[in-house]
């Protein structure tokens, strides 16, 4: 019962007359959207650097996550039959393979524990307002989403191809690129463009933060109490997910 | 080289984790151009041994020799190299399903490619005609640029041959090849190991299940049973008691050995912790 109070669950609002008023305000504000080429050709903008953002956003979050799930792969850096030979009886050297994969390990769950908006919020402090604090965002916080999921496709492939690949010479990187990889790319595909997916929708929550991108816009004509535009642009956004969304399950389809 | 034998262990004890030993103390001598076959109950140690034998793992304590060079001192460039001469042949292929027949067999190349080299042969097969002629040599080079997912595992076993021709080891080892494939094709597969490792005077070690196909083609053979040698004879001189000691205890009974039989050793194997 307490908690219900805490979080200040207040069914009157729906009923009071004072409630009322301002619900109805606000939905019926929101009619009709505002479709005016003025305001449309206003929105071009913004929705491009929206799309903007989750894209390099993500190409961040891969060159972020790519190296740090591949250093934080259990059966890549220090255990199993691709280690033993060089790790049996090097006291040292297994210290500092587990040193470099706890590293890997903790700065993916740092990066990932703090959600992408606070990282925003502290990179629009640190690099000023605009798209690029949006980026960095999403690069680190999906790096470290990316990174944890990564490695685990790269613990999930068979290992035996691997070892058969080394008992041949291979090194370290021709394992990845014949063994690994090919086992692990309709995965590593599928799940990356999940995650763009996502970052479009985070890119438009951002620019609440002044992060740039559509969610400014959605603030400023908040701000104006102008809820038709407020309705126009959940419209664009709508529209902008289902195309990715169609997009990404295209690729897949041709994995 | 010249003299050192390509292998010399001396007690040979491999641990897995604090408790778990797989091998308890292996000493042998294999000489240049010998062929010898590797016999023994499921849960042995032959696959660990092939691992060590192939420097894929490391003993826990006494001596290996490959080639007369101490295998605990390769690392990095040397340990590669050392792998390089050592080709092997597994029960399960251990090839790459949605790569290329042609990658699978190239593969085999790949200590002798720089990594750049080796990753644009992915995009364009830098040597069509070596791997054409290993798979005719196979008997299946009409099978070059399918998926390799799309063979039979008999095809894919010829695959995985291929890829040690390409290899071209002084060494080949066997860890139980026609352990999946049927006795007639078994026959035709272990022919063609011993036809390979002839040609060119070329070490031969091969794990077998089938006690049979041991006796008929290896002028060598070892037993193996709790991860210690029971004896090391030629042929004619193997009892069929010996043979009963050897798997005396174990579930499985010689005449059904075609059967596909998992090794027990976990491919990752718990710490010590």
């Amino acid at each position: 019962m307490d908690s219900w109070r805490r979080t200040g669950i207040d069914p009157s609002v729906f009923v009071e007359a004072k409630g009322r008023a301002a619900l109805w305000k606000f939905f019926a504000g929101m009619f009709p959207p505002d479709f005016s080429w003025s305001f449309l050709s206003l929105m071009w903008q913004p929705t491009l650097e929206t799309i903007q953002i989750s894209l390099f956003g993500t190409l961040i979050a891969v060159m972020v996550g790519f190296p740090l799930g591949l250093l934080g792969t259990h059966s890549l850096v220090v255990r199993g039959v691709l280690n033993d030979a060089e790790l049996q009886g090097a006291p040292l050297r297994r210290t500092l393979r587990y040193a470099i994969y706890c590293t890997a390990r903790g700065l993916l769950s740092l990066f990932r524990s703090i959600p992408e908006f606070v990282w925003a919020f502290m990179f629009v402090r640190a690099v000023g307002l605009g798209p690029f604090p949006g980026v960095l965002a999403i690069g680190v916080a999906y790096g470290g989403m990316l990174g944890k999921v990564y490695s685990e496709i790269f613990e999930a492939v068979n290992h035996r191809p691997l070892e058969a690949l080394q008992s041949a010479g291979a090194n370290k990187l021709q394992i990845f690129f014949y063994g690994w990889f090919p086992q692990a790319m309709p995965n590593f595909i599928s799940y990356t463009l999940y995650r763009w997916e996502c970052a479009v929708r985070a890119s438009a929550i951002l620019g609440l933060v002044g992060a740039g991108g559509l969610g400014q816009q959605i603030e400023i004509s908040m701000r104006m109490f102008d809820f038709s535009q407020v309705l126009t642009i959940l419209f664009i956004l709508f529209t902008m997910v289902a195309a990715v969304d169609w997009i990404s399950a295209k690729v897949r389809g041709m994995l | 080289m010249g003299s050192s034998p390509p292998y010399r262990l001396e007690h040979v004890r491999k641990l897995f984790g604090r408790h778990q030993v797989a091998l308890d103390g292996v000493s042998l001598t294999i000489e240049k151009g010998q062929r010898v076959a590797l016999i023994g109950p499921s849960g042995a140690g032959k696959t660990t041994l092939f691992r060590l034998l192939n420097c894929t793992l490391r003993q826990s304590s006494g001596k290996i020799w490959i080639n007369g060079e101490d295998a605990e001192t390769l690392h990095g460039k040397r340990l590669r190299r050392a792998r390089s001469l050592i080709g092997t042949v597994y029960q399960q292929h251990n090839l790459v399903q949605r790569l290329k027949v042609i990658h699978n067999v190239l593969s085999g190349q790949l200590a002798r490619w720089s990594t750049l080299g080796s990753l644009l042969s992915l995009l364009r097969p830098s040597d069509v005609a070596l791997a054409h002629a290993a798979l005719q040599k196979v008997g299946i080079a009409e099978k070059l640029f399918e998926r390799t997912d799309e063979l039979s595992g008999g095809q894919q076993q010829r695959v995985a041959i291929a890829r040690v021709l390409v290899q071209d080891p002084e060494i080949i080892l066997g860890d139980e090849p026609v352990s999946s494939v049927d006795p007639t094709l078994a026959n035709t597969i272990v022919k063609l190991l011993i036809d390979i490792s002839q040609e060119t005077r070329k070490t031969l070690i091969v794990s077998l299940h089938s006690v049979d196909l041991a006796l008929a083609y290896f002028p060598r053979v070892i037993g193996i049973n709790n991860g210690r040698t029971s004896f090391d004879l030629p042929p004619d001189r193997i009892s069929e008691g010996m043979l009963d000691e050897l798997y005396a205890g174990s579930r499985e009974s010689r005449s059904v050995s075609e059967a596909v039989s998992e090794s027990t050793v976990p491919l990752i194997y718990p710490t010590a912790s």
